[in-house]
């Protein structure tokens, strides 16, 4: 309790000190460049050149701090040893390059990266689709959208209490092993059958991210123009092809940004395999073997090749999110 | 729009029940943990909790008492006894051999090695035999039973108190709370310069800004583990509170200043040429006017810090007074991988207030979603 006294009392101070930077910074800049006197005009414009920088400094030295000097520093750290101390060249790298579990986490990247944005996109434009011609669509898009709000560790206590394995001569308590025995098959421990494991963990973030490709390809379908459905009524075309032919080709832009914001989040999640396996049984990818590397491994190095490895993936994607943005702007 | 056409009741109905299976497809997961959350022990681990919603047939394997305990009665020796201990229970069947573990109802009378078993249905046992009998391990009995739904609040009330849930509850409310409003302010601020104020270089903070978005956290974490190591941060919760408002800047100026920069022209330029400062523009008309953008952020910072597990684990402690609930919840995964009381009822405590905010907030969560991908992305 006493330390929820400390978490309010930062905030207090926390929210004052900020806004008490920003009053007297501007007071102090008001006190140097004042608006009168014969140099008002100057002083003025100097003012207003600086003032933009007084509102930007909190915001530029954390974000250079905690987001910036760590790519710089990543880049530093996997040439050097265990420890971050000693120069060791190439060598991080090419352990990297011959390493069994880094060749094993790229292939399941792979498989992640093509399998969860596709399946959660599928399913939220169903959903998307379906939801918005029935009354209680709101309703059931809640329902769906829920799993959003799970973290990654309670929506693997979920599944894994789904996948439950028990031998064959109990009773099954998991919900996918009662339903393989009630249609005559066999159980089995799925999470540990190599390569199809991955799919069972994989369907865990397809769940939870399709309420997100859901709600904002909802949002895309209603923003399309009546008067192409409108016409394409009136030739005639069935509502399965008004929806694959007309509505889909007018929304492949948000759909692309729904699979790239899916594709990030696909190799940053380390959680649920950290929790489902930990990349036994051949289920490693690189997010958890980063981690693995940095605590397990202790070795700040290779953890940081890792880390680069990840980075340089994304970068195409980030590079397209400023192109686009920038067009946006002009 | 669609009804236009005639075709719209045949179709009505597939699109119903297509919703209804997606619906179930998506809640059932979490609604059998949630059941069993509820559930006797035992009963989880003998039986599926679709079961335990109408009342479940279940086949116990239970011992007498011991025979030396036996007390002569009219020349037999017999030991009584209940086998549910307290007499509750409805037993349907019982056997004396494993392979035939129902053969005989309620009432009649088994015979095991020079004994005679009766069990009766309320599960009063009867075992006589002509001889005195010896030996501490009572007679093996399979009983099956039907015992009507049982629900308990045990477990909840076993992991809050002394599972060491309950105080991490407070470690994850520790956390969040500093690092869900701290960077709204901070962010503000940039995003009001960002989206109002003429100076060069504007658009090279707000490109950097974008590819910040995207950068993965695995990039950060080492060196700045290193870092707070070195200036004596070490593992404290002013490191994380650091940490969490850092990395949730760049979202948070992003949204915001998409949402600033297309408040009303009009209402700012009459404001300055009112007189009114920056500052003062800042502080009376665009903090209020951007609640709603600044609410899609704070529920967006409160949901990522209260189930992030990673930069929980990088920059708090393992020990009793740091460890967060998602970080508990690894660990009782972990350690007590089998006791499903534990981990359902231990998961919906993290889940539950996530959920509250969901819930309550999923207006101002959707419009944060459509801002900071549909306009941006």
């Amino acid at each position: 309790m006493e330390q929820l006294f400390y978490a309010l009392l930062t905030v207090v101070i926390g929210v004052f000190g900020c806004v008490a930077y920003y009053f007297f910074s501007n007071l102090a800049l008001d006190a140097v460049f004042p608006a009168k006197g014969e140099e008002a005009g100057r002083n003025i414009n100097r003012a207003n050149a600086i003032r933009p920088w007084l509102f930007l400094f909190p915001a530029l030295a954390l974000l250079g701090l905690y987001l910036l000097y760590p790519v710089y520093q990543s880049v530093v750290l996997s040439f050097h040893d265990a420890r971050g101390e000693n120069f060791v060249g190439l060598d991080n790298w090419i352990w990297l390059f011959n390493d069994e579990k880094f060749g094993e986490s790229m292939l399941n990247n792979a498989l992640w990266l093509i399998f969860v944005p596709a399946m959660s996109t599928f399913f939220g434009l169903i959903a998307a689709a379906l939801t918005d011609r029935i009354k209680w669509g709101n309703f059931a898009k809640s329902l769906i959208f829920m799993p959003m709000a799970i973290s990654f560790i309670g929506a693997s206590v979920i599944w894994k209490f789904v996948y439950d394995y028990r031998g064959a001569d109990q009773e099954q308590i998991g919900l996918l092993n009662a339903l393989v025995v009630a249609l005559g098959g066999d159980p089995a421990a799925w999470i540990t059958v190599p390569f199809w494991n991955n799919f069972f963990l994989m369907i865990i973030l397809v769940w939870i991210q399709t309420g997100f490709a859901m709600v904002i390809l909802s949002a895309a379908l209603r923003g399309i123009p009546e008067e192409t459905i409108e016409a394409a009524i009136l030739d005639g075309a069935s509502p399965l092809q008004i929806f694959w032919k007309i509505k889909v080709p007018q929304i492949w832009g948000t759909i692309a940004v729904v699979w790239t914001t899916i594709t990030i989040l696909v190799l940053k999640v380390f959680d649920i395999v950290l929790a489902m396996t930990n990349g036994q049984w051949s289920s490693q990818v690189l997010a958890n073997l980063m981690f693995d590397w940095m605590f397990r491994g202790a070795d700040f190095g290779r953890a940081s090749v890792v880390a680069l490895v990840i980075m340089l993936l994304v970068t195409p994607i980030m590079v397209w999110n400023i192109r686009n943005a920038r067009q946006e702007m002009r | 729009m669609d009804n236009i056409v005639g075709t719209k009741s045949s179709l009505t109905w597939a699109v119903n029940i297509a919703v209804v299976a997606l619906v179930l497809l998506w809640t059932i997961p979490t609604f059998g943990l949630l059941v069993s959350s509820f559930r006797d022990r035992d009963q989880i681990t003998t039986s599926g909790w679709w079961t335990s919603l109408s009342a479940s047939e279940q086949n116990l394997q239970l011992r007498s008492a011991a025979p030396r305990e036996a007390i002569e009665e009219n020349g037999e020796w017999v030991v009584r006894g209940n086998l549910f201990g307290e007499g509750e229970g409805n037993l349907t069947a019982f056997g004396v051999n494993a392979r035939r573990p129902t053969e005989f109802a309620p009432g009649a009378t088994a015979e095991r090695r020079d004994a005679f078993i009766t069990v009766e249905a309320n599960g009063d046992y009867r075992i006589t035999s002509v001889e005195q009998p010896e030996g501490s391990r009572g007679t093996r009995i399979f009983a099956t039973v039907v015992s009507p739904p049982k629900w308990t609040f045990e477990n909840y009330d076993r992991v809050l108190f002394s599972e060491g849930i309950g105080r991490s509850f407070i470690n994850t409310f520790t956390v969040t709370i500093p690092a869900t409003i701290i960077p709204i302010l901070i962010a503000a601020f940039a995003a009001y310069a960002l989206s109002w104020m003429e100076f060069p270089g504007r658009a090279l903070i707000i490109a950097t800004i974008v590819g910040l978005l995207v950068v993965p956290l695995q990039m950060s974490l080492i060196p700045l583990l290193k870092l707070h190591n070195g200036v004596g941060l070490g593992k404290s919760y002013l490191g994380i509170w650091l940490a969490h408002t850092g990395f949730g800047l760049p979202l948070a100026i992003y949204l915001l200043r998409n949402y600033i920069s297309g408040l009303p022209r009009e209402i700012i330029e009459s404001a300055r040429v009112d007189g009114a400062t920056d500052f003062e523009i800042f502080r009376r008309i665009v903090l209020p006017l951007s609640f709603p953008a600044l609410a899609s952020f704070a529920i967006f910072q409160f949901l990522w810090t209260w189930n992030d597990l990673l930069v929980a684990t990088v920059f708090l402690g393992n020990n009793e007074d740091q460890l967060v609930m998602t970080g508990r919840l690894r660990e009782l995964l972990g350690s007590r991988g089998g006791d499903w009381e534990i981990l359902a009822a231990s998961a919906f405590v993290s889940i539950a207030v996530p959920l509250v905010v969901f819930f309550a907030m999923q207006r101002y969560l959707v419009r944060g979603l459509l801002a900071g991908s549909v306009k941006g992305g």
